[in-house]
């Protein structure tokens, strides 16, 4: 389980997170809504170590990640896939070795790691891109392919930042549909996301950030019935 | 958590502390020696050309100008010695240095810039690499080793072209160049401008990895990194020509 306790973080004095409190359960998408710039991207990047946080802890199996030395972090993140809101892929490899990058790292010998490359092509429906370059891709193929690299080291966790953002409708539909097949799968799912109807279709649990807190947490059914102002504004799309 | 140190900290610990993680992460041979030698071709090879360039012309112009100011005042076999210590000690390796400090500083910025704003670096970093390992260290290296290589090329060519412009431009034989040449070559002419480059080499792309790896976000980011880069570059090179003037001569 991730549990994020009191949480705070700031920029140039500016603060973005202000305490945010969250656990995220096992086998379960959970999605975090909140406007731009709200912080959801700066809590994914908190759970793995990628930014420190200013006060509050991160928790991911009853270990805290920023008490963790550099040996644990790295085991840490060999446990949790990140899919980057740009998808982050490596722009001087090719499909195939972009996902075996981190099984390389594992040290799978070359059988298991073409295998797995293959497997992950064919849940995100890519089979036959892997000597392509992420140039040669569309926007939604490269999310997709980000996908196969988390997926493709089987982890317990994977989270996504903005999924479906500059999507088109179709690709969006397919990547909600990926994160409901890994979901299936076993792995436990952290959506960051402001597409209220990617949120609703992918998430079990919902939280809204809202001024560096969560402003609400619950099911999909708490969240769509609500009566909290600021967040019927939000999924209303009401400005 | 190591606590991530970015160039707002301060220039000084910034450089100091990301020396200080380049240099732990020496020890994670399994993922910068892969690596190495395709570094070594981009950051080395590559740059040869530009710098037996440099190396001709500086030649030329040492032969030239040593004529005319030892003509009625010192043997113009002197010419030989002047053109050969110079490239060798000075103008070899401070002049290939600054060439390449502009391509190779700006090169590894650029590039790690871009990587940097487009979360490439992140994502190293989830996939379990250390990017110190991963970018900075085969770099580093790969220049560490390379600059002294193509030095040597360029004190060759430097030195070649002085003794042809020497015999067809100036009233100077081949054997009263190399008299000169010979008369006051030290062996220590020659690794004392390899130890220089070598240093050069890891500064320069120590100097692009940090600046790089620092970029803020967007096109104008890596830009202004990349010209930091290359300014630092060249700055490191003065300041450590002086150090081993001090410290070897």
């Amino acid at each position: 389980m991730i549990q994020l306790d009191a949480l705070a973080k700031a920029f140039g004095g500016r603060p973005v997170l202000a305490g945010v409190t969250l656990e995220v359960p096992d086998g379960q998408n959970t999605v975090i809504i909140g406007p731009s710039g709200s912080g959801k991207s700066v809590t994914l990047k908190c759970i793995v170590g990628l930014i420190e946080p200013d006060a509050g802890r991160v928790v991911v199996d009853g270990a805290v990640v920023q008490e963790l030395d550099r040996e644990a972090l790295t085991d840490l993140r060999g446990r949790i896939g990140f899919v980057f809101q740009f998808a982050a892929l490596f722009d001087s490899m090719t499909v195939a070795e972009n996902i075996a990058l981190g099984l390389r790292r594992r040290g799978y010998d070359a059988d298991e790691i073409a295998a797995r490359v293959e497997d992950s092509l064919g849940v995100v429906e890519l089979a036959g891109t892997e000597r392509k370059y992420p140039a040669e891709l569309s926007g939604g193929m490269r999310k997709r392919v980000g996908i196969a690299r988390a997926i493709a080291l089987k982890p317990r966790y994977i989270l996504y930042d903005e999924p479906t953002s500059g999507l088109d409708p179709v690709t969006s539909t397919v990547m909600d549909q990926l994160m409901m097949r890994t979901r299936d799968l076993g792995v436990t799912g952290l959506v960051v996301s402001h597409d209220m109807r990617s949120a609703f279709c992918v998430g079990d649990r919902i939280a809204m950030l809202h001024d560096g807190r969560i402003r609400q947490a619950g099911t999909k059914a708490e969240i769509q019935a609500t009566t909290d102002p600021v967040v019927r504004q939000f999924i209303e799309g009401r400005p | 958590m190591a606590a991530r140190v970015s160039v707002r900290d301060g220039f000084v610990a910034y450089v100091g502390r990301q020396t200080l993680e380049t240099a732990r992460a020496l020890a994670d041979v399994r993922t910068w020696s892969p690596l190495l030698l395709a570094q070594m071709r981009h950051l080395g090879v590559d740059s040869v050309p530009i710098a037996l360039f440099i190396a001709i012309f500086t030649g030329i112009v040492l032969s030239l100008l040593s004529s005319y100011i030892f003509t009625g005042a010192v043997p113009l076999y002197f010419v030989g010695a002047l053109v050969g210590k110079t490239v060798m000690m000075e103008l070899g390796p401070v002049l290939t240095g600054m060439a390449l400090a502009g391509r190779v500083g700006a090169s590894i910025a650029a590039e790690l810039g871009t990587m940097k704003v487009t979360e490439q670096v992140d994502a190293l970093e989830t996939l379990a690499y250390d990017p110190n390992a991963y970018l900075v260290v085969p770099r580093v290296l790969a220049a560490t080793l390379m600059f002294p290589v193509i030095t040597a090329f360029a004190m060759f060519v430097g030195v070649t072209s002085g003794w042809i412009t020497s015999v067809n431009l100036l009233d100077l034989s081949t054997p009263e160049f190399f008299k000169g040449l010979k008369q006051f070559y030290r062996f220590k002419d020659i690794w004392f401008g390899l130890v220089k480059s070598a240093s050069f080499g890891a500064a320069v792309a120590l100097m692009g990895c940090l600046r790089g790896l620092d970029a803020k976000s967007g096109a104008q980011g890596v830009g202004q990194s990349t010209t930091r880069a290359v300014v630092l570059g060249c700055e490191a090179i003065l300041v450590l020509d002086a150090f081993w003037a001090l410290v070897l001569l």
